[in-house]
């Protein structure tokens, strides 16, 4: 029938050939109601999105088996790993609900792009050994034919993490595990310290972790764009707009030992669309929360800490907001090409951008000087008051003789840390109570670092049930509830 | 062949909409050249329409690369019975490379003197110099080379997988590298020459002609401030540096009047 009202438009001769030159009778706009009605018989064939009053292909579909709330690195990398272990192929429907497509205050454009494997949890480490590989094999991962390959533009300088007398211990004791993992690191006293690296100064250094391999820094939107592009290819859907609704339904349970508990499931998310009060319901199987630093407000969403407090509802998820500042300044007097990533023992670090004297760096602020996550404006005193100091105290160069030749700030930005208020590490695997839902988020600063193996790990979670390659069953929700911390000792 | 079903639907529509079916094949925006790149553009249409043939078009791609892995693979049977050294010098032989020991004359595979029972008598004797010019060494390859510890020169010019993590990798032979040559490798970039300021011990470094190097005047004033004991060959601290209007009139006008 439909084929019928093709032939009989192509009847007319008006498609294909020059309206234009038909005379008498032919309204100038008579190209775009044809359009119109092409695209309305187009969309009427079974397989295209049909709705009979209006058009909604902007809007995502009504129905997908995983939804994954939040486009960033960490959500990109659960879709690509969902699409490559799902058997058979082409089996699971996966849809990528962003908010923002320009990305503008996501975490991982605005991320410094470093990557080591100096922590002290042998999972940490694990995660972002496996990370590395993926970085140095990324055209064999992400390579999608015709498309030119990736360079993700790493910087194999390493980790340089100076300890003070009081830290000198926990370092020693941390380069033992990390040995242990396989990390090629080394221990430097201040002596072989001065040898190296001669323009640091080592007052107050009583010991220093070197990575000699596997660690340095990359560009991270290449990473993300290349995920884009692959798993775009494997036929992830994206839809711009934002979550503001799950639809669940609750389950009244009882536990072996006669204790009633509620157990939810997700049935609809409800997708907002940019600047209207339109939305979708997506009817799906599975929620992936990878929504960075607003985890924290999708999880209330689905009711997860919504009961008296000291019980499972009532645990939140302990992710938050917190804002962090980058700035990028040029010294010419100031280390040269084998800069490696330097983390003082202030917790100032600061890094080499480039080959023209200009550097990036950056501290964390206390818990007191916690500046307001409400914007992402940039705090300038802050890189004189806190920043400055310890770098140039650590690095004698950036004083930089004030009349002769000045510390230039070129510029700075401002991103949000994912940050984990409970104990500054990942949430991963699903929630005891709402069973669909599963986290993928609150690394606190080294998401992106480590998003490729969370990534598989959280698809193999949704696909199989269980951890297969790095065991991250320490980073599952219920610890919250148990009060039980996995703390990481070097964040910085 | 199984037919895709969404996408077979394109074949209705392609009369008046060749743009939505056609994109896949034109999105690249090189200009066909010749029968290769017509061949290329007619696998893609098939494999856009045919899951057996997107199948096949994936499993030539994984050869490829897993061609590259199998010529790179660590010869652990070989260094666990004769040692590191026979080990790297059969990978280097076998890639096509030649290989120095000490105090002897250099070894080729295809040169006349080679057959692997003479190497057997080297089992004890430290390997001195590598040329693994225009061979396929990767990362993994690496492997091999890096168990020599006497290892003086090192040749790796024209290496086509040879990348900046490679290079992260060489301050395993810090203590006796004095000689390395980068020269003509494709993916070596700055970024990689960085991480050599763990090989104090070198003496003579080329760097010349590295096409993936943004700067290479900067870069090389930069690696030779960072290995000052070295002698750094490559590019010219002026190449680059666009001439000034006074050097270009000089050039102009006669040198003396005669």
């Amino acid at each position: 029938m439909f084929r019928g009202a093709v032939w009989l438009l192509a009847g007319r001769g008006s498609l294909g050939r020059g309206l234009s030159t038909r005379s008498g009778g032919w309204t100038p706009d008579w190209t775009e109601k044809v359009s119109e009605i092409k695209k309305k018989i187009q969309s009427a064939l079974p397989g295209g999105a049909w709705h009979p009053l209006y058009d909604t292909s902007h809007l995502p579909p009504e129905h997908s088996d995983v939804v994954i709330v939040g486009g960033g690195v960490l959500g990109l990398s659960v879709a690509y790993w969902l699409k490559r272990l799902e058997k058979p192929r082409g089996a699971i429907k996966v849809l990528v609900v962003d908010r923002d497509h320009t990305y503008s205050q996501a975490s991982t454009g605005l991320s410094v792009g470093g990557i080591r494997q100096q922590f002290s949890l042998p999972e940490n480490i694990q995660l972002s050994l496996f990370s590395v590989d993926f970085l140095r094999n990324i055209n064999e991962y992400l390579a999608v034919v015709n498309d030119p390959p990736l360079d993700v533009q790493f910087n194999p300088s390493g980790y340089l993490f100076l300890a003070s007398e009081k830290g000198a211990a926990i370092m020693e004791n941390n380069v033992k595990v990390q040995r242990q993992e396989g990390a090629k690191v080394c221990l430097m006293s201040p002596e072989q310290l001065r040898n190296k690296f001669p323009w640091i100064n080592t007052d107050g250094v009583a010991l220093a972790s070197y990575g000699l391999e596997g660690e340095g820094w990359f560009d991270p939107w290449c990473l993300l764009q290349g995920l884009r592009r692959k798993v775009q290819s494997l036929g992830v859907l994206f839809s711009q707009g934002e979550v503001t609704r799950f639809i669940t339904s609750s389950s009244h349970m009882q536990t072996t030992s006669g204790k009633g508990v509620t157990m939810k499931r997700i049935h609809e998310v409800h997708v907002k669309m940019d600047h209207s009060l339109e939305y979708q319901p997506v009817e799906c199987a599975i929620v992936i929360n990878a929504a960075g630093a607003w985890s924290g407000q999708v999880a209330e969403l689905a009711g997860i800490g919504k009961g008296p407090p000291d019980t499972l509802e009532g645990t939140k998820l302990p992710v938050e907001p917190r804002k962090r500042y980058v700035y990028l300044w040029h010294c010419p007097e100031g280390p040269g090409l084998e800069t490696p990533f330097v983390a003082d023992t202030s917790g100032a670090y600061f890094r080499r951008e480039g080959l023209g004297h200009n550097y990036l760096g950056g501290c964390s602020p206390t818990e007191e000087e916690e500046p307001d996550p409400g914007n992402l404006e940039v705090d300038h005193d802050f890189f004189q008051d806190k920043v400055w100091p310890p770098l140039a105290h650590r690095v004698p160069a950036f004083q930089c003789l004030k009349h002769l030749v000045r510390l230039q700030v070129r510029s700075a930005w401002a991103g949000y840390y994912d940050y984990n208020t409970f104990d500054q590490n990942g949430v991963v695997g699903p929630h005891p109570l709402v069973s669909n839902m599963y986290f993928a988020t609150g690394f606190s600063g080294h998401g992106l670092q480590q998003a490729p193996a969370v990534g598989r790990a959280v698809a193999e979670m949704v696909l199989e049930g269980q951890f297969r390659t790095i065991d991250l069953s320490s980073f599952l929700f219920s610890r919250f509830y148990l009060g039980e911390k996995v703390e990481e000792r070097n964040i910085i | 062949m199984r037919g895709k079903y969404p996408r077979c639907l394109r074949l209705v529509a392609p009369i008046w909409n060749l743009s939505a079916s056609g994109s896949r094949c034109l999105s690249s925006a090189v200009t066909p050249e010749g029968n290769q790149r017509k061949g290329g553009m007619l696998l893609q249409f098939l494999a856009d329409r045919f899951y057996d043939v997107e199948a096949l078009r994936d499993y030539l791609f994984q050869k490829q690369l897993s061609k590259v892995h199998k010529k790179n693979r660590s010869f652990v049977g070989i260094k666990k019975r004769y040692g590191p050294y026979i080990a790297g010098a059969s990978f280097v032989l076998k890639q096509g490379g030649a290989v120095k020991f000490q105090g002897q004359e250099w070894i080729r595979a295809t040169g006349h003197g080679y057959s692997r029972l003479k190497l057997l008598n080297f089992q004890a004797v430290p390997i001195e110099a590598v040329d693994a010019s225009d061979c396929a060494i990767n990362y993994e390859g690496l492997d091999n080379i890096l168990a020599l510890k006497e290892l003086q020169s090192l040749f790796l010019q024209r290496c086509p997988h040879v990348d900046d993590w490679c290079l992260s990798r060489l301050h395993q032979l810090a203590s006796s590298l004095q000689e390395l040559s980068l020269a003509g490798c494709p993916r070596i970039s700055e970024r990689g020459l960085a991480c050599l300021h763990h090989l104090q011990n070198l003496r003579r470094l080329d760097i010349s002609d590295l096409p993936a190097v943004s700067n290479p005047g900067l870069t090389q004033i930069l690696v030779e401030e960072m290995l000052p004991k070295c002698e750094v060959v490559g590019a010219e601290w002026a190449q680059g540096l666009k001439s000034g209007p006074e050097e270009q009139s000089q050039d102009t006008a006669s040198p003396l009047p005669t």
